[in-house]
This record gives C-alpha cells, structure tokens and sequence, in this order.
C-alpha cells in the first residue's frame, strides 16, 4: 500500500493548509499531524509553514543539518518547546494545551540521560510508576523491556557502571516500555563511536518494526536516515525541502538543497541547447549532454543538471561522454572516487566501481553517464517536473 | 648557565615552601595555642603551661549563662540552617530553570548581603526595627542570621544546579512525572550535596556571628560568641580557652562529619557494582 499519508504542503511557495490529503483513506487518524506549524524564539522564526501527517507504524526521519529546525519540531511534539501558531495533533487529539507529562510519548536523547541517582530498573520502570501500574506487572515489563534491548539482568546496575552504546539501549526501553503512542528519537546515535552506531541503527530499527510503534527519528546523518526511514523529511532553514522514501529523496531530489545535502550530488549548470528530440542542455564547460526532460524546456533556459557520482561510470557505458583531468584519486578498494576537471571551472565525482587500472591524478579521463540517470533542475533550484 | 637556573629555581622552591609554612603557622597558631592552654592548670590564660588540667571544662559545666548561650545558638544556627537550605534552594532552582525579566539582577541582589559590611547590615536591620517600632526579639534575630547566611547557599546550590542538566528533567516529564515530582525524585537528589554543604555553611555562618548578633540580639539573650566576648570583659579567663576549644570542636566538626556521611554515603550506593565500566 502506498504511504499516502506523509503528505506536505508544496514547500515554496507556501500555499498554506492546502494537503492534508490521505487520513481520509484509512478509517484511524494518523498518529501524528502538524497543521501549518510556526514556532519562533522571540524574533527568530525556527519552523515556518510546517504540515506533515506520520502514519501509524512508520518510521519518520526528519534530516537536515543542524539549526534547521528539525529537533525543534520533535521537542514540540514532546511538549517542550511552545509552538506559535498552528496545530499539533496525536492520535487525532489536539494536544497544544496538553503540558508534557500528560501526552504519553516516550523520549530519547542524544545524551542518553538516563537518571543517574537511579538504577537501570529504577529507571525503566519510571515511566510505569507514573501510571499507577501494579507492581508485580512494573517488574514483568521492565525485564521484557530489558530483554527486547538485548540487556537482560543489568537491573541493579548504575548508569555509570554501563557503556554509552547499553546506557542508549536502557534509555530506548525506558522509552518503549509504557507503551507511548510515539516514540520520539533526537539524534540518539551521535554520542555513539562509530561501530556502536550501526549496531544501534539496526537495532532500533529492529524494535521498532517488532513493537509498530510510530517511530519520529531526528538526524543530521544522511545515512542514517536512507538505511532506516520509511520517509524522510529533508529540513533547511526551517522549511521542509522535500518529503519521501528514501529512494525518492536521493534518486530525484527536490531542490538543489537536497541533491547537494544528501550525497553530494553534482551540479553542473547549463543551458537547454535543443528542446525537442533528446533535449540537450550545452554546459558552462562547454560540453553538451542529453538529457530526459519530464516536460519540453524552452531553448536557452538555464537548467542545473544534477547527477550522482555513483552513477558517473569510467569507459565505454552510458550515452553521455565528459572528458577531463583527474584532479584528485582516492582508491577504496572495490571502488574509487575521482574529482574531475572538466574545463570551464567545473569538478566533477564519481564514484565508480573499479575496473580495469585505476587513473592517477593529471591523467585524462572520460566518464558518462545515462540521460536517464540525472535530474533536472530550474533556476530557482527546484526540480523540474 | 644551565645549573645557574637550576639554582634560581631551587631558590624560588625554597621561598615558596618557606612562605607556604609561615601562611599555615600564622592561620593555625592561634587555634593551636586557645585548644592547648584549655588545658592548662594555670589560672592565668596565658603561656606558660603549669600542668594538664581539665577543670575549666568542668568550671563551663557548671557555668549556666554559658549553657543557656550554648542552646541559644545551636538552635537558631539550626532554624537557620534549616529555613536557609529550603529558602536557597527555590531561589537556585529559579535562577538557573527560568527566564524571567530581572533575573540578573535578583541573582545580584540576593548575594548582596555577603558583600555589605556585616556592621552596616546589623545597624539597618535594627534601625528599620526601630523606625515600625517592634521590640528586638528572638526571631528578628533568626531572621537576621538567615539574612547573612542565604546568599552562601544560594551561590553553592546554584553552582550544583547548573551542572545537573536539564535533559533530566525533560526525560522525568516525558515519563509522565509532573513537575513538582520531577524535582522531587530528579532534581532534588541530584541536589543533596549542595543542600547538604549549603546547610552546613549556614549552620557555622549563624554559630559563628558575632557583630551582627551584638546588634539583633534581645535584652537578656546571650549567644555563645557575644557570651565569650561579654565574659572577655571581665578578664581573660582560661574558661574562655576551653570555650573557645568548644566553639571550634562545633564549627569545624559539624561540616567535618556531614562531609563523611554523605562520602560515606555515595560510596555504599556504589559497592556491591564492581564492573565499573568508563564512559
């Protein structure tokens, strides 16, 4: 079934409250809706013009680089930071009026925070001793809470006596075990090293899809985001800049912000130099490319093209041909990138598997690619569709 | 040239150590010589020693103006003590939690006190006494006592308040705790040093005062120092060494103690856990 749900007002220009299309397909309200959301710190305006509806079950990442407003709206989901205008609603409740401790959300931070003074039962059980459940059933949860992290038998211990990847992983049952309706991730794998985080990524991921909780996942890691999100919501500045798979983000980004925020896509700037047959767009380089056009461009229109370096092959394969210098080599094994001088002031990556030699800096080289395998974008940097 | 410089440092060494002895000598000189001469047999309060005696404790003893100071001030310091660490630590929480307009300036204003001459403070608190017209009385003068002592424990509960981060508190809400909860089973434990140290401080503050205490006090009451200072006028008695030994055995074993208990404390938490595993 498509995620029809996930659905935003066109980000630029806003035309406010236009799409809250989808929750009339399923009979239950989405689990969390933002309608037209504004919240700002005195003048400053950190979240402008936000909608978005999160079904049931999904996995949410709101990604973006930091400042964008993306841990903002998690907070004001929690009830943690007051928003200025518009709606939130959980489960079909408005919930602006309702303080925090009474939304039935569970948490988690980047700085785990887990209560230092109080053991990890102490701290599980926390969130079910303020919904008055009985004893006997507190101590059941708590131990299935800890055997879903995979932490069984840890309840005497202290936060100070567990590593930061096992204090993260209480922190997520501390979260989970009451059962909240969402469960709201704030960059919890930055304070991790980086083998830990991808232990945890699977991890979390794993948990969530076990228990269908909602999931609303904040992060300014790329990867992250692709390898866990059922959507992804790319932020900047506070706007949102696209919403999606992650396939549909990264494969046919928005707007140049997303191309060049997710995987450092190339942009090479042109002008369209045949509109009809294969369109053709001649580049500041002074090479010309076809291109597919999702619709007839005018001649002489400036257009970016943007293409991914992974899909920029050396040799023979593909229909477009760029030749150049390489500038610089970093072999990786299996693949490797190269920057490419292609005239004009212009570099270009690519990424691409290795076969054959590998080129060494000041060789000249030719890379293409297929029409078919770039996204057009206009002048004002949105994609052309 | 090299061993020239490594004997000017050699020199500086021994300046630093030297001063370093002369500093401690003079600040513990005079303790050392109050607690051995409560022990002299001589009537005079003064060196030499004539022989190991304890009679000017029981001399104290038997001494009620003394007595009846004694429990004058240990229970004021401890009202004090007490109304000071929950006064400090509202005012903590406030300073370091909210924004509020004027909130650099109360946090300037409430350590005031500790900066105005304790004499001036003692003369405004009484001539504004004077000016409504009410009698000095015993709780003007606890009131007093907590005047001088807030400001210290507000700057020791403030200092701990910013450190305990306010994810805690964010995480206690997210649960489900109600505000007031989340400070009683987040906040305020995470405080206990600093209300512990905060209530010790005002305890000595009040136990110790002297000037301010000579203004305040009403007609009749005696603390322990405006007590020994009242006696000092008749003559230096050895039983002012011996009280002396008292006061100091007060003020300097109270914190001591407290400070051990709560080691002591912290520590069996921990026992029992011997996996301790760096962050």
């Amino acid at each position: 079934m498509p995620d029809s749900q996930d659905t935003i007002s066109s980000p630029r220009p806003a035309s406010a409250g236009a799409t809250i299309a989808g929750a009339a397909a399923g009979t239950d309200s989405p689990a969390v809706e933002f309608r037209d959301i504004d919240i700002a710190y005195g003048k400053f305006v950190a979240v402008r013009d936000f909608s978005l509806s999160i079904r049931k079950g999904s996995f949410v990442t709101l990604l973006g680089p930091s400042g964008c407003g993306k841990t903002t709206i998690l907070r004001s989901i929690a009830g943690l930071v007051d928003i200025s205008g518009g709606q939130i609603m959980i489960d079909g409740r408005r919930v602006d009026d309702v303080p925090i401790y009474k939304r039935n959300i569970g948490l988690v931070f980047q700085s785990y925070a887990l209560f230092p003074h109080k053991n990890v039962f102490d701290n599980v059980a926390f969130g079910l001793k303020y919904r008055n459940v009985p004893k006997p059933e507190i101590v059941r949860r708590v131990g299935k809470a800890l055997e879903m992290v995979r932490l069984p038998g840890t309840e005497k211990k202290l936060p100070s006596q567990l590593s930061g990847g096992q204090q993260q992983r209480i922190a997520l049952a501390r979260a989970i075990v009451f059962e909240p309706q969402v469960l709201l991730l704030d960059e919890p794998l930055s304070a991790l090293d980086a083998n830990m985080r991808e232990e945890m990524r699977v991890e979390i991921k794993k948990i969530q899809k076990e228990t269908g909780i909602t999931a609303i996942f904040v992060t300014h890691d790329q990867e992250e985001a692709l390898s866990m999100s059922d959507r992804i919501v790319v932020m900047n500045a506070g706007r949102v800049e696209q919403i999606g798979t992650p396939q549909e983000v990264y494969e046919t980004p928005a707007t140049a912000f997303v191309a060049d925020f997710l995987g450092k896509a190339n942009m090479l700037a042109g002008t369209v130099s045949r509109s009809s047959g294969p369109t053709a767009v001649t580049l500041a380089a002074g090479q010309t490319v076809n291109v597919v056009a999702p619709k007839p461009l005018a001649q002489g229109g400036k257009v970016t093209v943007v293409v991914r370096p992974q899909k920029l092959s050396v040799g023979a394969a593909g229909a477009n041909r760029l030749s150049g210098r390489v500038v610089s080599a970093s072999y990786l094994g299996g693949s490797a990138i190269y920057e490419i001088d292609i005239g004009g002031g212009m570099t270009i990556r690519a990424n691409t598997p290795i076969s054959g030699r590998v080129f060494r800096e000041g060789e000249a080289i030719e890379v293409g690619f297929d029409p078919e395998g770039c996204v057009l974008l206009d002048e004002g940097g949105q994609r052309i569709s | 040239m090299k061993t020239r410089r490594r004997e000017e440092g050699r020199w500086a060494w021994r300046l630093t150590g030297f001063i370093t002895v002369c500093v401690y000598i003079f600040m513990f000189a005079p303790i050392v010589a109050t607690v051995i001469l409560s022990f002299n047999a001589s009537m005079f309060g003064g060196f030499p020693m004539t022989g190991f005696s304890l009679q000017w404790y029981y001399k104290l003893m038997a001494n009620d103006a003394v007595l009846a100071a004694f429990r004058t001030s240990l229970w004021i310091a401890l009202v004090t003590a007490m109304v000071t660490t929950a006064v400090g630590v509202v005012t903590a929480f406030a300073l370091v939690r909210f924004d509020f307009p004027g909130k650099q300036a109360l946090s300037t204003l409430v350590i005031l006190p500790a900066l105005v001459p304790e004499t001036i403070l003692g003369v405004g608190l009484l001539v504004l006494i004077k000016s409504i017209d009410q009698p000095r009385t015993m709780l003007l003068l606890v009131l007093g006592h907590i005047l001088l002592a807030v400001p210290y424990v507000v700057l020791i509960t403030q200092a701990r308040m910013a450190g305990i981060r306010r994810v805690y508190e964010e995480a206690a809400l997210s649960l489900g705790a109600s505000r007031f909860s989340s400070f009683r089973e987040i906040t305020l434990p995470l405080l206990v040093p600093a209300v512990v140290g905060g209530a010790l401080l005002a305890f000595t503050i009040s136990f110790d005062n002297t000037s301010a205490s000579l203004f305040w006090r009403p007609a009749g009451v005696e603390t322990m120092p405006t007590q020994i200072l009242s006696m000092l006028k008749i003559s230096i008695s050895p039983e002012i060494n011996a009280l002396g030994t008292v006061m100091i055995l007060v003020t300097v074993g109270i914190p001591l103690v407290g400070g051990l208990i709560l080691q002591s404390l912290t520590r069996l938490k921990r026992r029992g856990q011997p996996t301790e595993e760096a962050r």
